[in-house]
């Protein structure tokens, strides 16, 4: 569904991606997890046509993406659920969904979308009208995530969803994205938070500086003893 | 001072201040997405009264119908500066200051365009006398001219409310100048986006301008300079960025401009504009960030 080639990126003169390859099969859940600074956000904003690639190539369902910009890349239903959230903090919960399925034309699907995040997080419906920024940090995850299901997303990529969350709110949107598996979409989830990323997913990519180090099903990356020294702090 | 004269300065001064309003919302709206002060901004106004001077002059059309095509030249002008002068430092992303600087050469570049095809001298501007005649209700003196500008703001105000309040767009416009970044993941057309912004901003300055040229009956090259940096003034007492905040901020400015004019002494009087500053950086030293600071969580 989403295969990257070779990618490099650039900040100024900085190389921030080396020339990663990836990969994401329909329904899959793939996670890229690795250390602060590694080039997990850069990817995905080249993904996003938020930055530009300076070589390699980024194809979505076979087609080739790397120079389209953003608003096109979202329009062919590959969508980003940012770092941090960045929900708009003064638009009301409703006025951020609607901001989600800006390029819908198709009001029944817009409808369908609605009422399938509204189900998914129950709590964004009572607190509708009101502006995102009084949400809970997990209440304004849930709603990025739901203000990515009205862009009608084919694939979803997640920045660092469990970041600054408790681990009950880290659990609910953990559960939500299985949920969005169980549905057979396809995800690919950047996270810092090593363990759960590759509890929940089939396959993972792991970066350093700029480069996968290693890739491999997640139910063996969980067991390695180099991924657990250096990403799982020797635990479990 | 008689209590009719404090109250005919009173009136013209809401009246000026709701002028100020509109032009101080057309700086807050593109502020608030692009970071940018476009000082070009007060010469639209400029641009609109010569359309009209020169609509009216050289052909017979009926004087809404020139209203109308002068507000769309200058929606147009406000197009073609964001095309020409701004998106391209935009898209090479050039620092805020920059642009900035761009904004004051083709605020230049408009007023001596005009000077080469106008000459400097002033223009008369007349609108039918029915429009500014004189109502005196007691000794309070109003000009139909005010009562127009007060309708015409209030219209204006409430139809901008609902645009961004209540339109795909509008909501789109206070996405992006909350955060632009998250406004593109979502597949808005930043583009689109600034090009309304200038497009709504450029036509209330057209309007603002008719209101000011018909008061003061002339027109000239550099008419639009001065009351565009009052506006910007007014924007930035209200709280830049806050189209509430430019709305109220116009009105003290020009309230404060009026009443200033009115009760001090004569021989100060030609102090008005100095005034209009002071109280800026009185406003702004009490409240650094404006009446209405979008950042502490007020509303746009």
């Amino acid at each position: 569904m989403l295969q990257i080639n070779n990618l490099v990126v650039k900040y100024g003169g900085i190389i921030a991606v080396d020339g990663v390859s990836l990969q994401v099969e329909q329904g899959e859940l793939v996670a890229l997890i690795g250390a602060n600074g590694a080039g997990k956000t850069t990817t995905l904003h080249t993904v996003s046509g938020l930055l530009k690639a300076a070589r390699g190539e980024i194809l979505f369902r076979g087609e080739n993406i790397t120079k389209l910009p953003a608003e096109t890349i979202v329009a062919r239903g590959l969508v980003q659920v940012p770092e941090g959230r960045q929900v708009f903090a003064r638009l009301t919960v409703e006025e951020n969904l609607k901001m989600g399925a800006y390029l819908q034309r198709d009001r029944a699907a817009i409808r369908r979308n609605y009422e399938r995040a509204m189900e998914m997080f129950p709590i964004l419906k009572q607190r509708r009208r009101q502006a995102a920024g009084t949400l809970s940090g997990g209440e304004q995850q849930m709603l990025a995530i739901g203000r990515a299901l009205l862009s009608n997303p084919k694939m979803l990529l997640l920045d660092e969803p469990s970041m600054g969350l408790s681990p009950l709110m880290t659990q609910l949107v953990f559960d939500a994205l299985r949920s969005l598996k169980a549905e057979g979409m396809t995800l690919l989830l950047v996270e810092q938070n090593a363990y759960e990323a590759l509890d929940i997913s089939d396959r993972a990519y792991i970066m350093e500086t700029g480069n996968v180090i290693m890739e491999g099903r997640s139910s063996e990356l969980i067991s390695d003893p180099r991924v657990r020294d250096a990403y799982l702090g020797g635990a479990v | 001072m008689t209590a009719a004269y404090f109250f005919t300065q009173l009136i013209n001064g809401l009246r000026l201040g709701s002028v100020y309003a509109i032009v101080a919302v057309g700086y807050s709206i593109v502020y608030g997405i692009l970071k940018l002060i476009n000082f070009a901004h007060g010469d639209i106004m400029t641009i609109g009264v010569y359309a009209i001077i020169v609509l009216m002059t050289s052909t017979g059309l009926p004087l809404w119908l020139v209203i109308l095509i002068s507000v769309c030249i200058s929606v147009l002008a406000g197009l073609l500066i964001e095309r020409l002068a701004y998106r391209p430092l935009r898209r090479r992303n050039a620092q805020e200051e920059a642009v900035l600087v761009a904004s004051l050469a083709v605020s230049t570049l408009l007023q001596n365009l005009l000077q080469m095809v106008f000459s400097s001298q002033k223009k008369p501007f007349r609108l039918p006398d029915a429009l500014t005649a004189r109502i005196d209700i007691g000794a309070i003196q109003l000009s139909v001219m005010n009562i127009i500008t007060f309708v015409a703001v209030a219209i204006l105000l409430v139809i901008l409310l609902f645009i961004v309040k209540k339109t795909r767009i509008g909501t789109a416009m206070r996405a992006c100048s909350e955060n632009m970044t998250a406004a593109r993941l979502m597949g808005i057309s930043v583009t689109r986006v600034v090009v309304f912004a200038f497009a709504l901003g450029s036509a209330l300055a057209a309007v603002a301008g008719l209101m000011l040229a018909g008061e003061y009956k002339t027109a000239s090259p550099d008419m639009g300079f001065v009351p565009g940096l009052k506006a910007f003034c007014a924007a930035v007492v209200g709280g830049i960025g806050s189209l509430g905040g430019a709305v109220v901020g116009g009105i003290l400015i020009g309230l404060a401009e009026m009443l200033f004019a009115g009760l001090v002494p004569t021989s100060l009087t030609a102090y008005r504009d100095a005034f209009v500053f002071v109280v800026l950086i009185v406003v702004l030293l009490v409240r650094p960030n404006g009446l209405f600071n979008v950042k502490e969580g007020g509303r746009s």
